[in-house]
């Protein structure tokens, strides 16, 4: 059986609509991956765990609310410590350009601002897993 | 350090990969290296339409299958695509209060190439739970119609869920669906006609003691509350040690293994079929010569027939 690409959407942080986040999760199902969705207000931790547990190529975080700046160093810092930097790190979000720099720095490997069309993101994902 | 070794020593990160190999078939030796751990984990197999709450039942009786410093490993199935190949695996959804949980490992898994709602893999991915030192595998699949049978293979213990609203009655019935449930389950018993359900099936249900010594109980439970939970786990727990007084769990121990070593010479016919017996070139020849009504699908097969007897 051939591999698939496994994608971990994760909603963390206090703001209280997924829809977005349901929307790309629905897209990527279609582009062929395989997604897991975990549902709104998730610790770092869980969504850490799971990304583990459920061994996915890549976890895809939406941020609504302007924790963007605590979340994903947690987020890649939590990685770090649990041995799984192969899980590479995307997001979506309302996001400063000069916060963008910042954390691609720390190690986020690329973030889709709203309005970014899903084949783009389906594309890139493509791109980037073999 | 090995895979295995790291596996052995139950790495969640370690589990979570040979799962992966399983599932890709990328590695069969693994699976001889993993089965002679297996055979100690209890199976319980929770199915039923989708939105029945049969997520949140395993969020709610998980924790006391916990107790006293057990492990339970869980497979949540979910179908893939047969448009995109796809899938979108939302079971984790409800069981946020065993994500952080040490002693739980849950994973999501794609119908993907079989047709019935329960993996081809899925077999394989719970035996390297139950190697992973799981005492009890949860095994949770959407249950429309044929697929039930599917996870009544692997499990010891079968709980069907229904909820109040309309038509599931039938809808059980006609599917099949209580053919193979040893503990039936009326979820969201907080909507009305729950009670009116469990008089519905009460009657089609009890039908089935047959010649066992099992009661098939009818459960009614309120999984976002916590009612009936305690219920339902001590049912599950009698099942168990009804299976063991009686010796059928053995029984249908045995009986899983012929069923999986069928299933495995099946695939593998198939497959050398496919790939060495069958000339697709020719095949497609014969199939234009079948639309045109020249020749039946059955001499076709007859032709392709004698390349193996
Ligand atoms: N009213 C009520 N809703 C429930 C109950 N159990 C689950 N639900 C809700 O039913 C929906 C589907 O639940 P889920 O566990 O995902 O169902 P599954 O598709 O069978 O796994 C969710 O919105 C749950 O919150 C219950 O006992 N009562
Ligand atoms: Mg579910």
């Amino acid at each position: 059986m051939e591999k698939k690409i496994r994608i971990l959407i994760g909603k963390p942080g206090l703001d209280g609509h997924d829809r977005g986040a349901k929307v790309i999760a629905a897209a990527l199902r279609d582009a062929g991956f395989e997604v897991i969705y975990t549902g709104l207000h998730q610790l770092s931790e869980s969504i850490v765990e799971a990304a583990i547990q459920e061994d996915v190529d890549i976890i895809g975080l939406s941020i609504l609310s302007g924790a963007h700046m605590t979340i994903f160093p947690k987020i890649i810092d939590l990685l770090k410590q649990k041995n799984a930097e192969h899980i590479i790190v995307i997001g979506g979000g309302i996001i400063p350009e000069e916060d963008i720099k910042k954390l691609i720095q720390m190690g986020v490997k690329r973030i889709f601002t709203p309005g970014a069309p899903t084949n783009e993101i389906v594309d890139y994902i493509n791109s980037i897993i073999h | 350090m090995e895979l295995l070794q790291r596996f052995l020593k139950g790495e969640k990160p370690a589990i979570a990969r040979v799962i992966t190999k399983i599932e890709n078939g990328t590695d069969p030796k693994l699976l001889e290296d993993i089965f002679p751990h297996t055979g100690k984990a209890y199976y319980i197999g929770i199915t039923g339409p989708p939105g029945a709450g049969k997520s949140s039942l395993v969020n709610a009786i998980v924790p006391k299958l916990l107790e006293n410093n057990k492990k339970v490993g869980i497979i949540a199935v979910d179908p893939t695509s047969p448009f995109s190949g796809g899938a979108l695996l939302g079971d984790r959804i409800r069981m946020n209060d065993l994500a952080l949980n040490e002693n739980v490992f849950i994973r999501s898994m794609a119908t993907r190439g079989s047709l019935g709602g329960l993996a081809t893999k899925t077999k394989d991915v719970a035996l390297v739970l139950d190697a992973a030192d799981m005492d009890y595998i949860l095994i949770e699949t959407v249950g429309v119609g044929q697929v039930e049978l599917d996870i009544a293979q692997v499990c010891d213990t079968t709980v069907v869920v229904l909820v109040p609203e309309s038509g599931d009655a039938i809808q059980a019935m006609k599917a099949g669906i209580l053919e193979v449930a040893d503990i039936l389950v009326v979820n969201k018993g907080d909507r009305t006609g729950a009670d009116r359900l469990i008089l519905e099936m009460k009657f089609a249900f009890e039908l089935r003691v047959h010649n066992t010594g099992w009661h098939y109980p009818i459960l009614k439970t309120t999984a976002i509350e916590n009612i009936g939970i305690d219920e339902l786990v001590s049912t599950i727990k009698s099942h168990r040690e009804y299976l063991e007084k009686s010796g059928e769990l053995e029984i249908g121990r045995k009986k899983k293994l012929v069923i999986r070593v069928n299933e495995l010479i099946e695939e593998r016919i198939k497959t050398h079929l496919h790939d060495y017996v069958i000339d697709q070139k020719q095949l497609k020849k014969m199939i234009d010569k079948a639309y045109d009504r020249k020749i039946t699908p059955h001499y076709i097969t007859d032709e392709i027939a004698k390349k193996i007897f």
